[in-house]
């Protein structure tokens, strides 16, 4: 091995990216194809200057595109090892095409997604719509809150991915600017345990045995895709959930970091709670800490897991509340919204059917305030009062001019 | 070290063991496969192999058969050489790193694509592969039409030829832009071989493509695959309209070393009339009307313009 180890302290101020970065680093990942975008460029641009100063060893290859970068990593993850990229937004678009055959041929890539808005109008500020649009596209969905979990999620997205029995790529979602370019203290692993954590490569139908040859990315029609696409399907909805709970299981051993498939907050006794991803997720504990001091039970549930969606352990931590808040930060476009509908299609069988309300908030960057929160709170305070949803179903926070609210 | 087949004859060459299965549902008669068995062919190396979508891909590889016994992937229509540049650099890191299975082996990365795939759709990603340096061959099988969709016109499809999206009609003669000069383009990346190769010369495309899996660094090389669907011609004839095509200067075979130097390898005993090639094909049958007998002067004039320029390009060693 011709690298140097970096000796990291305990804790190090990183932003999210630099936590990415690094993270990739001490998985000795043997190819990474990039291409920069805003926010994510920092991810890749610390990759190279890891390999410029000799604490990477394995092959950067920088693109023409973000659909080249994916297809470069399909190829090299084919042929048999790890690998890994990042991108944001309409690079994320670009690759859609890419993300589908990614997992359709079952290749253990991990991606780094820096959440950014789409254009028109163009915007480089974090909000989901880029992690909404890759929600069908087969992949594992992890979510960081922060630069810590944008470390450590890393980790469990390698160790996940490349489980044989699962076999399929995961992206690593942080929100742009908030969490990719805000400094904070960053709980270290040092690198033998972060590399042994997730364990050497072990490939499986790699182009580069040459004494298998294997055939990846066939033609199927009517008579073979759907069960390709079932299974695929299967081993989502049933072997992925466990594996990552093992993960976290193990990871905890080792950190004593404790990451769950959903994020419960103040839930045990909660009347009200919101369920949202992202920075919003930390914005809200606080504001539930407040509210309750004000006589308010108020919770907060975090999805973790975006895909496979945690359809029973969503039920569970709602199953005692009375009412509930989706927050979804990716313009609906005609419909109530992905955690309106997700949420909702997980209690509508429960004995529990909180009363539900959507809210659409911070599109392109735009600031999800304290003060946005209280009023949230307050609003599913009075509902419970009311013994039903008093406002329309779904309104939007933070806009400029009159209310917007519909159903 | 390399190691490249000692092929003395056709008889030979012929019988030589095939990673490329007779086994595939291509048309009776498509170029294709001629040319695919003719470049795995060149060496008993191991191969790395991608196919972009199109004609090869879809009759080669329909689940649970394949026609492939070397390992080959197909991601989507763009992007297979971008596939194999992907798998050449694991190749890079997993030597670097001693994790090979068989770190004795030298093995060669090729991609396939059509011309839809190269000239048009996969133009970005082949560019970026030539400009990196990947240790890669990409060749086109230039049927001059998006066969495998029923034949649109692509940017390889000539003037006067008659695709289904440019069709010959009561008041057009079918496609009205030249060809694309993808070599020179090609080339001009600087690359250290580009050639076109035609499937009737195969001592010609052996050596060519032997030379290329000896360079370090991207190898663009385009083929000529008469498609006897969408060129309408009958299927027995494929090497006949092959030799046409060579034998007019329609297709002349050369190969720029270093985008520099370029080197004409195949001059006719007896240059045939293009009229003599456009006329053995269905997709040119309008051409003939009175009408627009002026396009065949005109394609003769290019042809041979393009012929000197070659010429040229050859003596003065640029």
């Amino acid at each position: 091995m011709a690298f140097d180890k970096m000796e990291l302290r305990d804790i190090e101020v990183w932003d999210g990216n630099f936590a990415a970065a690094q993270a990739m680093r001490q998985c000795q990942i043997d190819v990474v194809a990039a291409y920069p975008i805003t926010p994510s460029t920092p991810i890749v641009e610390g990759y190279a200057q890891f390999l410029a100063d000799g604490y990477v060893e394995g092959e950067f290859v920088m693109v023409e595109s973000e659909h080249a970068a994916m297809s470069g990593c399909i190829g090299a993850a084919a042929a048999g090892g790890r690998v890994a990229t990042a991108t944001s937004s309409q690079g994320f678009a670009l690759m859609v095409e890419t993300l589908y055959q990614a997992s359709g041929m079952r290749l253990p890539i991990v991606l780094n997604v820096v959440n950014r808005a789409l254009a028109a109008p163009l915007n480089v500020n974090g909000d989901h719509s880029d992690m909404y649009l890759g929600r069908d596209s087969g992949w594992i969905q992890l979510d960081a809150y922060c630069p810590q979990d944008a470390y450590d999620l890393n980790f469990i997205a390698f160790k996940v991915s490349e489980d044989h029995e699962v076999r399929l790529p995961c992206m690593v979602h942080q929100d742009g600017f908030m969490t990719s370019h805000t400094a904070q203290g960053v709980h270290t692993l040092d690198d033998d345990t972060a590399y042994g954590f997730v364990g050497d490569y072990k490939p499986m139908n790699d182009m580069l045995d040459f004494e298998h040859p294997v055939t990846h990315g066939v033609q199927t029609e009517e008579d073979w895709h759907f069960e390709h696409k079932a299974r695929q399907h299967n081993d989502l909805m049933t072997k992925v959930m466990p594996k990552i709970q093992a993960a976290f299981d193990g990871f905890e051993k080792l950190s004593g970091r404790k990451y769950n498939i959903v994020e419960k907050y103040d839930m045990d006794d909660a009347d009200v709670c919101v369920v949202c991803m992202g920075t919003s997720v930390e914005t809200a504990r606080e504001v539930a800490t407040e509210m309750r001091k004000e006589g308010i039970k108020a919770g907060v549930v975090g999805i973790r897991v975006i895909r496979p969606f945690p359809f029973f352990q969503i039920a569970e931590a709602l199953k005692d509340v009375k009412a509930i808040a989706t927050l979804d930060r990716s313009s609906p476009n005609g419909a109530p919204g992905m955690l309106f509908n997700e949420i909702a299609g997980s209690l509508y069988n429960t004995p529990n059917r909180a009363l539900l309300s959507g809210y659409v908030y911070g599109l392109g960057g735009r600031d999800l305030t304290k003060a946005h929160l209280v009023s949230l709170f307050k609003e599913l305070q009075v509902n419970v009062d009311a013994g039903k949803v008093t406002t329309q179903l779904q309104q939007f926070i933070g806009v400029r001019g009159p209310k917007l609210a519909y159903l | 070290m390399s190691e490249m087949k000692n092929i003395k004859n056709l008889k030979e060459f012929s019988t030589s063991a095939d990673r490329f299965e007779g086994a595939n549902l291509l048309c009776p008669g498509c170029a294709h496969s001629i040319i695919v068995r003719e470049v795995l062919n060149a060496t008993n190396d191991d191969l790395i192999l991608s196919a972009s979508t199109g004609c090869l891909e879809v009759c080669t590889a329909v689940y649970p058969y394949t026609s492939w016994d070397a390992s080959w992937i197909h991601i989507g229509f763009e992007n297979g050489s971008t596939a194999v540049a992907g798998a050449e650099s694991m190749y890079k890191a997993l030597k670097k790193k001693g994790r090979l299975k068989q770190p004795d082996r030298n093995p060669k990365f090729v991609s396939f694509a059509g011309d839809g795939a190269s000239y048009d759709i996969g133009f970005q990603w082949i560019s970026g592969c030539m400009e990196r340096g990947h240790n890669i061959m990409h060749v086109v099988l230039d049927n001059e039409v998006y066969a495998n969709t029923g034949g649109q016109r692509s940017s390889s499809t000539p003037i006067g030829s008659s695709a289904t999206t440019s069709p010959a009609g009561r008041v057009s003669y079918g496609e009205k832009k030249n060809k694309k000069d993808m070599i020179s383009i090609m080339a001009a990346h600087g690359i250290p071989y580009a050639a076109q190769v035609a499937p009737n010369k195969w001592k010609d495309m052996v050596k060519k493509i032997q030379h290329g899996f000896s360079v370090d660094g991207p190898v663009f090389i385009n083929a000529i695959s008469p498609c006897t669907t969408e060129w309408k011609f009958d299927p027995k004839d494929t090497m006949h309209i092959t030799d046409l095509s060579t034998d007019s200067l329609v297709f002349p075979l050369y190969e720029i070393i270093d985008g520099r130097e370029l080197n004409i390898t195949y001059r006719p005993k007896n240059v045939i009339p293009v009229e003599e090639y456009l006329a053995a094909q269905g997709r040119f049958k309008h051409l003939f009307k009175d009408e627009y007998k002026y396009l065949i002067k005109e394609w003769q004039e290019r042809v041979d313009s393009n012929w000197a320029y070659l010429q040229r390009r050859e003596e003065s060693r640029v």
